[in-house]
């Protein structure tokens, strides 16, 4: 059984009780100043509402960063839907040659581009992991990802508890995991649980239903029921988290989609000429399969949440819940304090670097930049 | 923006445009919160001219000028505006300039500010932290008033700016600017700038390196110190009503440009800098303030052997450290506890032996004195003995003699016998 931590809540306030609709936690003890806040009635314009625009100035020129990680066997369209996703070619789509042996090892591979759309620039990383469930025994297959991962939070900590520490730290931490589920129409299997379980409480994890286009619509509808009934039974929490949900539009919002979780998706990257317009899609001899169109499947749904609506959701989330989660146990490890209250079971710990408690080991071998390959 | 990743052409419209949307609309829906200290001696007019700008009363009764000490009043304001809602603080200093001797004048001031970036910082290092629900007070802009005299800045204006300048975003304003001529307010503020710059004083700079605002914010910077003019009272002027102050002599309007920079005062602070004033705080000034408390507090990011030290390290060592001075500190004590009970016990062993020997010595005297008088005693019965005898070998003569024949006379003789041989006795 795994739980988020009580105060893993982005709004809940340590200080006092909330009140949902002013949003504004009491004021900090240390502060000599009134103890409730009285609204202010303001008899003309000022331009407080200017500071948006700031804001926005500001993001622009700092630029965004997004960092997504696509896990799933081989060969179920995991680099392709990615160029889907991001409109461009981010990877070569990997086709086995005859004469390459499979990985032995689980080994990732991450990439990253700059894009810009609209003078917004989003400096994007992905992270792939060719060989996940490919071997005869996948029995922890696992821990390098979740290596990988810590290892990202790992980073991210000691840029923060630096003495002179940069401007803007950079993040390399995975925002967003997709999980691709192949499309057995049954149900997940144990090697899906077993990820998913321990998966869901570092990351976030978006599962989809790969290649989608070998099952028919009503297949979806019960792969999909059951996958979601698989994930309530072990108590796995995707994305949208519902313990995240701030408001009651957020609820109703991620209500929603949590109802169409998991996507069943396809990928394509090439263009055909559909009705006189040109459409991303798959060719067969019995038709075409357009990536865009609601009706064929649910990729649009997919790009709206990653990346139309909740990108700032998923980094916020990574941020202030798992990040911190992870900040927690690392800082009780080192101090061997008692464990109180809330304290979050992190039941496996990843492998690789972590299992020495040594940071600065840890510091060095991150700043030595040494290949993934190395470690594991 | 990355060094080693190419830019990759799109084919088509992803949809990431909406992320400064996505940004703003969290931020919104989490709130702003702003900071203004206002330090200026009393009767400047602080507190209308946090009215004027915000448009609105605050509440606060104007402070008297007997205060013992420099004191800061701090009030928070929800203040809405369409969509965005500000978490307004704003801390103005009390009783300062009033007392004879000025030379602490400036402390409370550092303290408080300092207090803010303690707590901030506390919160940062604790392990279970709620950063983004944390209620930043910390101080984003400074507002110092000057008074109008119209020659130069006082002694403890600039010692007072020196103090803060690297701990806060200072914005130097003369206040009830309607008290200078237009002439001598040039003068007033060419004479304001180079003492500052000659003592070293570094006041915020409108930032320059975005296009979009560089030109407005670099000419502000060339109007600064803005002179201000504060004012709640609305006057009928032609057919609006606006905020000014009447003389007998004219009006004076608050957001006219030309009477005074009370609107440059306001477009710079709020629509056009905020967020950078906030930026400056929290990425300057607050990690300045990190840096020198963890320096102090001992820790250090390399040592010097050049192995990169980290904040768990240095503080278990710092822990040991303590826990070993602490155990030094319980046995000297206990030490010092062992020697005074012994001081004691000898000072109570030295008392008994006097006490024995004075009882010694009484015993002594005591025996000596029975034994005198023991003696004395014996002699007394030697004598009484003696008598005794006497007494009974006189008898038995008197006796022997009355048998042998007398009368009278022997009885007379015995008297005579008796007297003077009781008396010769």
């Amino acid at each position: 059984m795994f739980c988020f931590p009580a105060m893993g809540h982005r709004h809940c306030c340590a200080l006092g009780p909330m009140d949902p609709m002013r949003r504004s936690p009491s004021p900090c003890p240390s502060r000599p100043s009134s103890p409730r806040t009285p609204p202010c009635e303001m008899l003309g314009y000022v331009g407080i509402e200017a500071v948006l625009d700031q804001l926005k100035i500001k993001a622009m020129k700092m630029g965004f960063e997004f960092n997504i990680m696509v896990v799933g066997q081989s060969g179920l369209g995991k680099s392709t839907m990615v160029n889907t996703l991001f409109k461009s070619k981010m990877w070569k789509s990997t086709v086995q040659g005859l004469g390459t042996p499979t990985p032995q090892t689980l080994k990732l591979q991450s990439v990253t581009h700059v894009i810009e759309e609209k003078g917004v620039k989003l400096k994007l990383t992905v992270t792939d992991t060719p060989g996940f469930g490919d071997q005869i025994n996948n029995d922890k297959c696992w821990d390098p990802i979740l290596g990988y991962i810590s290892e990202q939070y790992e980073r991210y900590l000691q840029e923060e508890i630096l003495i002179t520490r940069q401007r803007h730290i950079p993040d390399t931490r995975v925002h967003c995991c997709i999980y691709f589920v192949p499309p057995t129409g049954h149900c997940l299997r144990p090697l899906d649980i077993e990820f998913l379980q321990r998966l869901c409480r570092t990351v976030n994890v978006v599962p989809v239903i790969a290649r989608a286009d070998s099952l028919t619509i009503e297949e979806r509808e019960t792969f999909r029921r059951r996958i979601q009934h698989n994930l309530r039974t072990h108590c796995i929490e995707v994305y949208p988290q519902k313990c995240f949900d701030e408001d009651i539009n957020d609820r109703i919002l991620n209500s929603k989609i949590r109802d169409r979780i998991p996507f069943a998706v396809v990928g394509a990257d090439r263009e055909h000429l559909v009705n006189g317009r040109c459409v991303l899609g798959r060719k067969t001899k019995w038709g075409i399969i357009e990536v865009e169109n609601l009706a064929h499947c649910e990729f649009p749904l997919l790009r709206d949440l990653l990346i139309r609506s909740h990108l700032q959701d998923l980094k916020d989330i990574t941020h202030n819940v798992h990040y911190e989660n992870y900040r927690v146990c690392r800082l009780n490890e080192s101090h061997l304090l008692p464990r109180g209250p809330g304290w979050v079971n992190l039941a496996q710990t990843p492998a690789g670097p972590l299992a020495t408690p040594q940071p600065s080991k840890v510091h060095q071998q991150a700043q030595e930049d040494s290949e993934d390959g190395d470690e594991y | 923006m990355g060094e080693g990743c190419r830019t990759v052409p799109l084919a088509g419209h992803v949809g990431f445009d909406s992320l400064p949307d996505q940004l703003v609309n969290k931020s919104v829906s989490q709130g702003f919160c702003f900071n203004i200290l206002c330090v200026g001696e009393t009767g400047l007019g602080k507190s209308t001219l946090m009215d004027t700008l915000f448009n609105t009363k605050f509440e606060g009764e104007p402070a008297t000028h007997t205060q013992p000490g420099v004191q800061l009043r701090s009030n928070t304001y929800d203040l809405q505006e369409s969509n965005v809602g500000l978490k307004l603080t704003i801390v103005s200093t009390v009783g300062f300039g009033d007392q004879i001797n000025k030379e602490d004048s400036y402390k409370p001031i550092v303290e408080f500010i300092d207090a803010q970036f303690e707590a901030y910082l506390q919160e940062e290092l604790k392990i279970r932290r709620v950063l983004h629900s944390y209620h930043d007070s910390r101080i984003h802009a400074c507002l110092y008033f000057i008074a109008p005299t119209g020659h130069s800045l006082k002694s403890l204006d600039l010692v007072t700016m020196k103090k803060l300048d690297s701990k806060v975003n200072i914005i130097p304003i003369i206040a009830k600017s309607d008290a200078i001529s237009k002439s001598e307010l040039t003068k007033f503020k060419i004479k304001i700038t180079s003492e500052l710059v000659s003592n070293g004083v570094q006041i915020y700079q409108f930032p320059t390196d975005d296009e979009s605002v560089a030109e407005i914010n670099g000419t502000m910077n060339a109007h600064l110190p803005f002179a201000v003019i504060g004012s709640t009272e609305e006057l009928k002027i032609g057919n609006k009503m606006m905020k000014a102050r009447q003389y007998p002599w004219g009006t004076v309007q608050v957001e006219n440009e030309a009477h005074c920079d009370f609107v440059k005062l306001r477009e710079m602070l709020i629509r056009v800098n905020m967020e950078d004033l906030r930026e400056q705080t929290h990425s300057r000034h607050y990690e300045l303030y990190r840096r020198c408390k963890l320096e102090e507090m001992g820790f250090k990011d390399t040592d010097p052997d050049s192995k990169p030290f980290s904040l768990q390290e240095t503080y278990e060592a710092k822990r040991n450290e303590f826990l070993g001075e602490l155990q030094k500190k319980e046995e000297e004590m206990r030490q010092m506890f062992v020697q005074r009970v012994k001081e004691k016990e000898a000072e109570l062993k030295e008392a008994e032996k006097e006490l024995h020997e004075k009882f010694d010595r009484l015993k002594k005297l005591h025996q000596d004195e029975k034994k005198k008088l023991e003696d004395k005693k014996k002699c007394l019965d030697d004598e009484v003995n003696a008598f005794k005898q006497r007494k009974t070998a006189a008898e038995l003569l008197q006796s022997q003699g009355s048998q042998a024949g007398g009368s009278q006379t022997l009885k007379r003789d015995k008297e005579k016998k008796n007297n003077p041989w009781l008396c010769t006795e």
